[in-house]
């Protein structure tokens, strides 16, 4: 099965939610929290869904609000995907 | 001179309690009417479990075209704005048509004939350019919830003003709220009000399991609605309808009406922060229950009994004691809460509606209902939730609330008959 | 004694055009927007016109966050809110917190993004509805989503009427600022156009089945048909006469008047209340008949609505005793949204002293005895009365025009 990007997961998120906030500020998009980014939680549950149908995994209830970065969420999805294969 | 709104009638179609009678049974005896749903298979669903009414509209007096034109949660207004004009004890004849509006709250209207016609003229999903030759001829009845308010109107010839007030899961408070406004400035007598919704349909169960916001607790629906319990994990949805018949003081007094309660206080105010979340702080619905308080010539004081929202949500719990606490102070903690979601679920427009009832019933019967199912305390939610069994208490002023998507929050201040008179 | 409540700002996106300029000089230029509709394939329909906002681009008016979650309406429905606190020259972050509300019409919510919700989970399953359509859809979304955006933490609301909702919405928001609230946003800005909601539509039996632009919706003349649907609106901020003086605000005019009432159950025997909708509104402004300049007519572009209305406007006038104007016969019925954007042409009008005119109408039935106007008219005008009829019997009327001191 084929893992997700960060840059595969931002496009889905810019679909899903927008394009994010404070994209031009320095630093590493992957340990910027969503907040900060202006993603809520309306957008990261759009987003888990997309990557759950996407990827053919499925996510905890938990497993989304956990994630507080972009990093964190898809070093979680990448996880599940590969318990999956 | 001031004019005030008193209900002097009510009329009730909830789960497992059509009827006035039996609602306030299941509410005083604590039981719970959530179960898995049976309207559909809900087995593609995260959440599987609702709180359904058993309704007939033929038993229920409805004629085969109403039956045909009218959405479910029609059916459910027009039954209970019957029922609420027969326990008022009105003469309809007697009053002046264009001085009795009606105002029917609900947060998604026709959901479910929409639902049911589009399948039909989608067939199935497959054709984006639907097919109108398979619309039904009444599809426009559902396509505006205006409708609503017009079936109710007809049925009892009201000719004043009359609307649906559509403001999301707080439209049942609203709606009576914006009724009890008419009255007082003088734009009707007589405004038969209340909210419906009949929501438990696969769009609307979807659409909540897609942002998490029902209880999937499968395997145990009787059990599942938990407000204010540390294990609560979301709300169960719910339908119904509750329909009063707000009338003024003055004319209510003058044919020697019973009056449950003065519709004293109400106020709404919006959180601006999300159409799903809220702030934890529960600053605008302490503001909205202030304001309430101050219209009702109330001191926080003086709640005997507050009816929460009290969805089971981890976040609305939360936000609602904390709203409790900003807005009635030292008293948060020594006035019961209940919450009636916990046995009936949350039939979101409507559910303002039927939580007016259950207060202006609880203060006929000087009983508290009950929070059912919480059996373990959430440290977080700290006050007095009346946990599985009512409680005798006689109330003279009661608080109830609502918060919803979109922001809404609301507050109802109902004083008892008693104060009415003095 | 009530206060005065006045309007302060106004933002219209409606087929003559986006912001209050735009719709007022194409208004005065008569140029109907009616058109084939393109939103969807009206190919296999009855109904093939309406009239859609031209050349919005949502992305050029809103955060690229908000687009993701809204419906057509809605994003309309913003940029509306935008426009009237920014030309109310309203700084709400200095007003008291729980200052400002919003009250909005709604007809059927978003019903577009509603469509392709049930759609995904008929054809694909749950799994594919957005997390959006929880609340995208709703008829409460544009006064939630409205709140949210500017901060408005007042009283809010939401009322349905179906046409007649932007009168209502409008009364209610003066009622807030009657009962003390410092400013408020209403009004309606609506629309459905998408092949379900017109199906839905079609059903209502008042969609006019012409093919020429220029032929479908004749409120008023012998060739009368039918309706065409729009979709947009407008938004209105209103204070009372005292704060606006007070911060100097410039004004449009005030809303003097209104009444709703309801019809008997059609079929029976009973006449139509719309008279004294419009006489209750008179009485609420304060103002005889004869003060009345100019009536912005419902319009139904039906006969039998035609004909009753237009012996309202006799019973309560005269006949031919006042100028009536539809300018709606530019823009199609705006459902929700079309009411309150007859309250802001009327008080263009009053401003400008010009009634703009009804177009396409050319055979006005003689024995409906309307001063029509079908061309724009100079006049000097002080007050407007406004009235809209909602499907099912909705009634409301409004008198808006010159503040009175």
């Amino acid at each position: 099965m084929e893992t997700l990007t960060l840059d595969r997961l931002m496009e889905i998120m810019r679909e899903c939610a927008g394009e994010e906030e404070g994209a031009n500020a320095g630093g590493d998009i992957g340990d910027t929290e969503f907040a900060a980014l202006g993603y809520d939680s309306l957008a990261l549950l759009e987003t888990a869904a997309r990557i759950e149908r996407e990827y053919q995994v499925r996510l905890g209830d938990e497993t989304v609000t956990e994630a507080k970065t972009p990093g964190a969420l898809l070093s979680l999805v990448n996880r599940t995907i590969s318990e999956v294969v | 001179m001031t004019r005030r709104a008193v209900i002097t009638g009510i009329g009730v179609v909830a789960p497992d309690a059509i009827g006035l009678k039996r609602y306030w049974e299941l509410l005083s005896e604590g039981r719970t009417a959530t179960r898995r749903i049976s309207f559909f298979d809900p087995s593609p669903f995260r959440s599987q479990i609702a709180a359904e009414c058993d309704f007939d509209p033929t038993r229920e007096g409805l004629s085969a075209q109403q039956i045909r034109r009218m959405d479910r949660a029609a059916q459910f207004a027009v039954v209970s704005a019957r029922e609420s004009l027969g326990d008022s004890g009105l003469d309809l004849d007697r009053l002046h048509r264009s001085r009795v509006g009606v105002v029917i709250g609900t947060a998604v209207g026709s959901t479910m004939s929409l639902e049911e016609e589009y399948v039909v003229v989608s067939d199935g999903g497959r054709l984006r350019l639907v097919d109108e030759q398979y619309a039904v001829p009444h599809l426009f009845n559902s396509f505006v919830p205006s409708s609503f308010a017009a079936e109710v109107a007809w049925d009892v010839a009201a000719n004043g003003p009359v609307a649906t007030v559509s403001t999301g899961c707080t439209s049942g408070l609203d709606a009576v709220g914006h009724a009890v406004d008419l009255v007082r400035e003088g734009s009707a007598d007589v405004m038969v009000t209340g909210a419906t919704d009949a929501p438990i349909s696969p769009i609307t169960v979807a659409c909540f399991d897609a942002i998490k916001a029902t209880t999937p607790r499968n395997d145990d629906p009787a059990h599942a609605s938990r407000p204010f319990d540390r294990t609560r994990n979301g709300f169960v949805l719910g339908e119904g309808a509750a329909m009063f018949v707000v009338e003024e003081l003055r004319h209510a007094r003058q044919r020697g009406a019973h009056i449950y309660a003065e519709v004293a206080g109400f106020a709404t105010r919006s959180n601006a922060f999300h159409m799903t979340g809220l702030r934890p702080d529960g600053r605008e619905q302490a503001e909205a229950i202030r304001a309430a308080l101050r219209q009702a010539h109330r001191a926080p004081s003086d709640v005997d009994y507050v009816n929460a929202h009290g969805s089971g949500t981890k976040q609305n719990d939360r936000h609602e004691t904390a709203a409790l606490k900003r807005s009635l102070g030292e008293h948060a903690h020594r006035v019961p809460v209940s919450g009636i979601k916990s046995m009936i679920g949350h039939s979101l427009g409507a559910i303002g509606s039927l939580e007016i009832a259950a207060c202006a019933l609880a203060m006929r019967n000087g009983l508290i209902p009950p929070t059912a199912n919480l059996h373990e305390p959430d440290p977080e939610c700290d006050l007095d939730y009346v946990p599985l069994r009512a409680r005798r208490k006689e109330l003279d002023t009661v608080l109830t609330i609502g918060s919803g998507f979109g922001g809404f929050q609301s507050a109802m201040v109902l004083c008892g008959a008693g104060e009415v008179a003095g | 004694m009530t206060s005065t409540v006045v309007v302060t700002g106004m933002g219209v996106v409606a087929p003559t055009g986006i912001g209050v300029d735009e719709h007022w000089a194409a208004t005065l230029r008569g140029t109907c927007a009616i058109d084939r509709v393109s939103r969807f394939d009206p190919t296999p329909y009855r109904s093939t016109l309406a009239a859609e906002v031209p050349g919005f681009v949502p992305e050029e008016h809103l955060p690229s966050r908000l687009i993701p979650q809204t419906d057509h309406m809605t994003r309309l429905a913003l940029v509306a809110a935008d426009q009237a606190l920014q030309n109310a020259d309203l700084d709400v972050p200095s007003l008291p917190e729980f200052g400002v509300g919003v009250v909005t019409a709604s007809s059927a919510g978003g019903f577009d993004f509603g469509h392709r919700e049930l759609e995904k989970l008929w054809s694909k399953g749950p799994e594919h509805v957005s997390a959006y359509q929880s609340f995208a859809w709703f008829y409460a979304v544009n006064t939630g989503q409205i709140s949210i955006r500017h901060g408005l933490r007042g009283p809010s609301g939401v009322l349905v009427t179906e046409q007649a909702g932007g009168l209502d919405a409008l009364a209610q928001a003066r009622r807030q600022v009657r009962q003390g609230t410092r400013a408020m946003i209403g009004g309606g800005v609506d629309g459905s156009l998408c092949a379900w909601g017109w199906v839905a539509q079609q059903t209502g039996g008042r969609l006019s089945t012409a093919q020429a632009p220029d032929r479908a919706y004749l409120p008023f003349d012998a060739g009368a048909c039918g309706q065409v649907p729009g979709e947009g609106g407008a938004l209105l901020v209103l204070e009372s006469a005292d704060d606006a003086r007070a911060r100097g605000a410039e004004v449009y005019g005030a809303l003097l008047g209104y009444a709703a009432t309801f019809d008997p159950p059609p079929g029976s025997a009973g006449p139509s209340t719309l008279r004294r909708a419009a006489e209750l509104a008179l009485r609420d402004a304060g103002v005889e008949a004869r003060d009345i300049d100019v009536v912005f007519a419902d319009a139904a572009g039906l006969p039998d609505l035609d004909r009753a209305e237009a012996q309202t406007l006799a019973e309560v006038f005269g006949g031919c005793a006042v100028p009536v104007t539809a300018p709606k016969t530019m823009t199609g019925r705006l459902a929700a949204g079309g009411a309150s954007l007859d309250v802001a042409t009327a008080l263009l009008a009053i401003r400008h002293g010009v009634i703009p005119p009804t177009v396409n109408v050319t055979r006005p039935l003689p024995d409906y005895r309307l001063d029509l106007v079908t061309r724009p008219r100079r006049a000097t005008l002080s007050a407007a009365l406004v009235l809209a009829r909602g499907h099912g019997g909705f009634n409301a009327a409004m008198v808006v025009g010159r503040e009175r001191r």
